[in-house]
């Protein structure tokens, strides 16, 4: 931080943007729970940052920021409870609460503030909330985006963002939700929650569902910076395990597409440019989460993404431990899509044959009929065993399905692709 | 016997109720609600918070799966109930006539099953 001494007010005000973006959203969780209402903590600090504006000029920065900025939203708030409560004895009761509580514990005690973040986000992603409103709820109180930015990354109207987080706060309130990390009972289940949560919001990034961008990074971003918080909190097997997998993921993502925006599958990827560092974490993490001898559906995904992230090429990737590890994941968390991609693994082992018979079983019983991937894997397994019209309509298909403006492309740019028809005209 | 009566409302009509309208409505809750305590036939009642606070719960296969929101999205809204002591039915329903929401919501009367 700054040294304090020797600022202006323009020192102050760089001391103050950096004490809220590294202190502003420990300052609300904490406030979330000395207060028991999400939106009077919002309130308290705002309260909290306006005093600093006005105080720390004048008095100098204090050497405890973020007490400081907890005790002065504290009292901002009791202050409000207070004028509202000549009109009404429930915040007269309210405000006489919170004050009592302040006085006796005059300053939180430092070692719960980290608590205070897991609490928040244990509450965010409670399951008797809408997952929408989880999602937009958990960017807004943990991660502190604004309502616009969470509307511009899920492409839908502000509108629609705020009323979801409303409706999600009347609830908390109303049917009281409880702000508290859940008992060693309950935990499987509600972390599975907050995982859940965390994986939709780095998915979001890290595969844009629709829209011309293929990647909206700062989502990933998000979701890998909670991923941190959860892993330093709450160092669970499946948390190391979805934090890797992420990591992994985000390594590749400057080589994902080319600088026109167009996708480039992991075969051409340029592997020389793959963060290293972040592939090196990822490899700890699993490693670590794997010593557990607990290992769930995101420590096996984060297994495979590393034998994909450490493969020096496409062709020497071990494609045998691959499918291997997607049997495994699909035993312990059975779905189609894992299916899906088991069958793209044994396909690089054993033939586009082999990988086609497998589509062909998934679609025929109906599963994936609507998901593009299916299609456009069919076609792929097509295009290699040379069935041109088979894979034609499945590109086609795959087509129909697509949403993102660089799948588009990528698909169209693979129909022109394919060899001409046999029966050209004679000539 | 006992009776449950389930009282089914739009709950949207009361964000639209004028405060003259929404006090005499209490009133008159309060004023059967006493009646009915006079008459020996209130077992309990009680209003419930809106819909939007409803959370479900199903156990399937072992696993707890909860959701936000009522058991069924339904055009009307459960909102409260009475539990009410009645000879029989004709009786209960003659009762259940007399709750405010009658006029404007339903209500639905089932009689209390008791095991023996």
């Amino acid at each position: 931080m700054p040294d304090p001494a020797q600022e202006g007010a323009e020192g102050i005000q760089g001391t103050l943007d950096f004490v809220y973006r590294s202190e502003s959203r420990r300052v609300l969780a904490t406030l979330v729970r000395l207060l028991g209402d999400i939106d009077l903590a919002e309130e308290g600090l705002h309260d909290a940052f306006a005093a600093a504006l006005e105080r720390w000029p004048r008095d100098g920065v204090p050497a405890n920021p973020r007490a400081w900025l907890v005790s002065a939203g504290r009292f901002g708030a009791i202050d409000k409870i207070r004028r509202r409560a000549r009109f009404d004895a429930l915040s007269a009761e309210l405000a006489d609460r919170i004050e009592a509580e302040a006085s006796e514990e005059p300053d939180a005690p430092p070692e719960g503030l980290e608590d205070d973040r897991l609490r928040l986000v244990f509450t965010c992603c409670h399951p008797a909330l809408q997952p929408d409103a989880q999602v937009a709820l958990t960017l807004r109180e943990v991660c502190g985006l604004t309502t616009e930015e969470i509307a511009a990354a899920f492409l839908v109207s502000p509108t629609t963002v705020a009323q979801r987080i409303v409706r999600a706060k009347a609830k908390i309130r109303q049917a009281r939700i409880p702000y508290q990390v859940p008992s060693l009972r309950e935990l499987p289940d509600r972390l599975d929650n907050v995982l859940h949560v965390v994986y939709l919001v780095f998915n979001e990034g890290y595969l844009a569902a629709q829209g011309d961008l293929l990647t909206r990074s700062d989502l990933s971003a998000e979701a890998i910076r909670l991923g941190n918080l959860l892993s330093d909190l709450l160092p669970e097997p499946e948390v190391l395990g979805l934090l890797a997998l992420m990591l992994f993921q985000e390594s590749r993502r400057g080589t994902r597409t080319t600088p026109e925006g167009d996708l480039v599958l992991l075969a051409d990827q340029d592997r020389k440019l793959w963060d290293r560092e972040m592939i090196r974490r990822g490899r700890e993490l699993v490693d670590r989460a794997f010593a557990s001898r607990r290992i769930g559906s995101y420590t096996l995904q984060a297994a495979i993404a590393a034998l994909h992230a450490e493969a020096p090429t496409h062709e020497a990737t071990n494609w045998a431990e691959i499918a291997g590890l997607y049997e495994i994941l699909r035993r312990a968390d059975p779905s189609p899509v894992v299916e899906l991609n088991r069958a793209v693994a044994l396909s690089m082992r054993d033939g586009p044959l082999v990988g086609l018979d497998l589509v062909d079983a998934i679609l025929e019983r109906g599963d994936l009929l609507d998901y593009q991937l299916a299609h456009s894997t069919r076609a792929d397994f097509c295009r290699r065993l040379g069935r041109r019209e088979e894979a034609e309509a499945s590109y086609l298909r795959a087509l129909d399905l697509v949403r993102s403006g660089p799948q588009r492309r990528f698909l169209e740019r693979r129909l022109l692709e394919l060899d001409p028809p046999d029966h050209r005209p004679a000539t | 016997m006992k009776y449950l009566c389930l009282i089914y409302e739009t709950e949207s009509i009361y964000a639209t109720m004028s405060e003259q309208d929404l006090g005499t409505m209490m009133a008159e809750y309060n004023a059967f609600t006493q009646d009915i305590k006079t008459g020996g036939q209130y077992v309990a009642g009680e209003a419930l918070k809106p819909v939007q606070t409803a959370t479900t719960i199903r156990i399937r296969n072992g696993k707890l799966s909860v959701t936000d929101g009522p058991f069924a999205e339904t055009k009307e809204q459960l909102g409260g109930f009475y539990m009410i002591e009645a000879p029989d039915l004709t009786d209960a329903l003659r009762i259940a006539g007399r709750i405010p929401a009658a006029k404007t919501g339903s209500i639905e009367v089932r009689p209390i099953q008791v095991f023996n």
